[in-house]
């Protein structure tokens, strides 16, 4: 496999190289790629309890080469960790080309064989997809054919297996989705459309009341005869509402090994979408249906799995903008193997709805969606105060407010005996919720004073059930409610055209304990130094001073020195790193603490 | 292992002589804010040079770059006929936030969803704000990843040397 892969990479790479020399065809092929390795050096540092053990070098690397010519294209990606970097699954240790694809694109057909990543609709059933700095990489290899019939169509299909480390999954995954803008079948100039158009054209010029009128109406033949109508741009006139529907299903197909259980070998899920645009206004909705799929994950519950998602936006032109969202998800975890773990073999993805915070601190905590299930809102609204006016000031002024709140779901537990050898476990009561997860209400100024000053001002108060959401326990001894305030101010000062200094003072409020290694209240200062375009200088310390342990009140000094040029970016830095949550693709995982040496080198070509 | 070592290392090389001359904006399909659907190797701006930038909802460097060329935009589009592009590679997580985002902020760019990343992986970007200068002809001729303050100006700099025909440098 491998052989045949190198052969097919060098037979690429000479086709290019030599048609490059003949200098044949320079504009319809091209070579490019880019590359990126992250290496770090730990040491031992027992103050903030961080042990390597024996293995003290890790890096990250990954490099890709794409190769196109007309509507042909092909690439790979060359991976190696050995082993990754603290912090990331072990279990990626390795060196290979996981990622390998020929894609043909003409007219209305695409075809792609090899890894893809794709999704349908927002991927409650279905989202293959990579995240390179979280390691995250659920990539489909087989086989993938989108069709467009025409404009405003396209159909979907997909087969394989997914990426499982340097692997494949042990199941099948194979998928279905269609999508249909309906405006857009609607704006094409059809003679039914024609017709359509007529008669609703009619109907609005109706004197009302007349029965003459409804009879004209009617009459087939100046229904047809355009003529009549003497403002005839009506009739061509695009509609401006954007009406688009969708529906997917997709099945996993893994063979039954288990002694006990009669597990599914086939399950499907399904889902059906539908999205509404009109100038400022968008409304989407989405609901997923999955029949009975014992996992790990769900503790190997027989009971079927719904989602359902809805956002609804409105932007006005004075700048004042609102957005909305509802979730509800019920056993909705969805991998390609039913023992996996982690991020590994997840076929689908639920968005967590909370707000993706940018600020350390405000991130300290994060919430991450809960497939085994949730149920939840939020809300975000924007101003822009305008310049002139007394808050806009000279240049204007940003007001974010943003809120969310999310529970488990009401759920009552069933008794082994009546459920026999399949086990539901539990069933949900609609229309209540459970216990509290997660809350975050929080606001953001920000203002440019002038040429040289602006700043950002953040405030944040933050909930959220630990046990629950980031160790699946019930038990709250370890890991206790966190409740939080917390507050940043970013000031960048540009001294001169292209130099400038940025501040950064973040206080992270707690009277609980943060995880089970005692820490409460954090602060965060960072200065980040810009004397050219090219570089950067970040001193940054997070100081967790509301250690319940005083042998635990440490610093975390960080030094980082940044040279930028073109697409090439390269990193060195120095100091701990805290332990600490991260979540990413509906997983949270635990990253432990470290003192390192890291450089990291990323380019483009 | 050596040899696919060897295979990538020759295809590195030989890129390495292929730059960005003449090579034009490849093909991936992205999300209008209306729901319809683009072409990206349909960018086109008359034979005037285009800007594509990538950014996210999430990203602060990257709005930062996209409010101080705002300030400027309508100067830069005067002077030079430019138009910038922007590009999101926001997920359904917060994609339904990049058009309350683009308007709270009033920006008046063309923007386009990338939710599947397929341009993003297309066009070899690994973070962003990755910044793309594209000629009269459509070709990719510079770029700059990353965002610091003043680096607006240094765009215009090689705008303007663009639009005049002389060399570009990083």
């Amino acid at each position: 496999m491998k052989k045949t892969f190198a052969k097919l990479i060098l037979s690429i790479g000479i086709c290019s190289a030599s048609s490059f020399f003949a200098q044949e065809n320079k504009n319809t092929q091209s070579v490019t790629g880019n590359f990126q390795i992250d290496a770090a050096n730990y040491s031992k540092d027992t103050l903030i309890g961080a042990d390597p053990g024996s293995q003290v070098v890790r890096y990250n690397s990954f490099g890709n080469v794409n190769y196109a010519y007309g509507n042909f294209t092909a690439g790979v990606r060359f991976e190696s960790y050995q082993p990754p970097l603290l912090g990331y699954l072990p279990g990626y240790t390795g060196t290979g080309i996981p990622y390998k694809y020929a894609r043909y694109r003409h007219d209305n057909i695409d075809v792609t064989v090899g890894s893809f990543y794709d999704q349908f609709g927002s991927g409650m059933c279905f989202r293959s997809y990579e995240d390179r700095g979280l390691l995250y990489d659920n990539a489909m290899n087989g086989m993938r054919v989108i069709f467009t019939p025409k404009d405003g169509i396209t159909l979907k299909g997909i087969i394989g297996k997914q990426r499982t480390y340097f692997d494949l999954s042990p199941g099948v995954v194979r998928g279905l989705d269609g999508e249909i803008n309906l405006t857009q079948l609607f704006n094409n100039d059809s003679d039914y459309v024609k017709n359509y158009r007529h008669f609703a054209y009619k109907v609005r010029r109706v004197p009302k009341k007349t029965f003459r009128g409804i009879k004209r109406i009617f009459n087939k033949n100046s229904l047809r005869d355009s003529t009549a109508y003497p403002n005839d741009s009506i009739l061509y006139r695009p509609l401006k509402t954007q009406i688009i529907i969708g529906g997917s299903f997709v099945s996993k197909y893994q063979a039954d090994q288990d002694p006990t259980l009669v597990l599914p070998e086939n399950v499907g899920c399904a889902a059906g979408r539908l999205n509404i645009i009109r100038g400022g206004f968008n409304f989407y909705a989405e609901g997923s249906y999955k029949i009975n799929d014992p996992s790990y994950q769900n503790n190997f519950s027989y009971k079927d799995g719904k989602g359902l998602f809805a956002s609804v936006s409105y932007a006005t032109k004075g700048g004042l903008t609102f957005l909305f969202t509802g979730k509800m998800i019920d056993n909705m975890s969805f991998r390609s193997d039913r023992n996996a773990t982690n991020t590994i073999d997840m076929i689908n993805y639920s968005p967590a709805i909370t707000k993706n915070h940018t600020y350390m601190m405000m991130a300290y905590v994060p919430y991450a969606s809960q497939m085994n299930g949730e149920i939840g809102a939020s809300g975000e609204i924007q101003y822009k105060f305008k310049k002139g006016t007394l808050l806009g000031g000279k240049y204007g002024t940003d007001v974010t407010f943003n809120g969310s709140v999310m529970f488990a779901p009401d759920t009552t537990g069933l008794p082994y005996a009546q459920d026999s050898i399949r086990h539901y476990k539990y069933k949900v009561n609609y229309g209540s919720v459970g216990k509290e997860f997660f809350h975050d209400v929080n606001i953001e100024i920000g203002k440019k004073i002038n040429k040289h000053l602006k700043f950002t001002l953040m405030f944040a108060t933050q909930f959220i059930n630990q046990a629950q959401v980031q160790y699946n326990t019930l038990d709250k001894k370890d890991h206790p409610d966190v409740h939080s305030k917390i507050w940043v101010a970013d000031v960048t000062w540009r001294y001169k055209t292209g130099k400038a200094i940025r501040f950064e003072a973040q206080n992270f409020l707690t009277k609980d304990t943060v995880n089970a290694y005692g820490s409460g209240s954090w602060m965060t200062g960072l200065i980040e130094w810009t004397p050219s375009s090219n570089w950067f200088v970040v001193l940054a310390d997070q100081y967790n001073y509301g250690n319940k342990d005083a042998t635990k009140q440490v610093h975390y000094y960080y030094g980082s020195l940044i040279y930028v040029s073109g697409p090439t970016r390269i990193t060195l830095s120095y100091g701990r790193q805290r332990a600490g949550i991260f979540c990413a693709g509906g997983v949270c995982r635990f990253v432990p603490s470290a003192n390192a040496l890291t450089i990291s080198i990323s380019t483009s070509f | 292992m050596k040899k696919i070592t060897i295979a990538v290392l020759t295809l590195a090389i030989f890129s390495l002589a292929f730059k960005f001359d003449g090579q034009k904006i490849p093909s991936a399909t992205l999300k209008k804010l209306d729901g319809t659907k683009i072409n990206s190797s349909t960018f086109s701006n008359n034979g005037k040079p285009m800007i594509i930038d990538f950014w996210a909802t999430w990203c602060k460097p990257c709005k930062k770059e996209l409010d101080a060329i705002a300030e400027t935009y309508e100067d830069w589009q005067k002077e030079t006929g430019v138009k910038l592009i922007a590009i999101s590679i926001d997920d359904a997580r917060s994609s339904s936030k990049v058009v309350t985002d683009v308007k709270a902020k009033g920006w008046t760019y063309e923007v386009y969803i990338d939710e599947n990343q397929d341009f993003k992986r297309a066009m070899n970007v690994n973070n962003v704000p990755h910044t793309f200068l594209v000629n009269g002809k459509g070709e990719i001729v510079w770029s700059h990843n990353s965002y610091a303050e003043g680096d607006e100006a240094k765009l215009y700099e090689e705008l303007k040397k663009l639009v005049k025909g002389e060399k570009l440098e990083h």
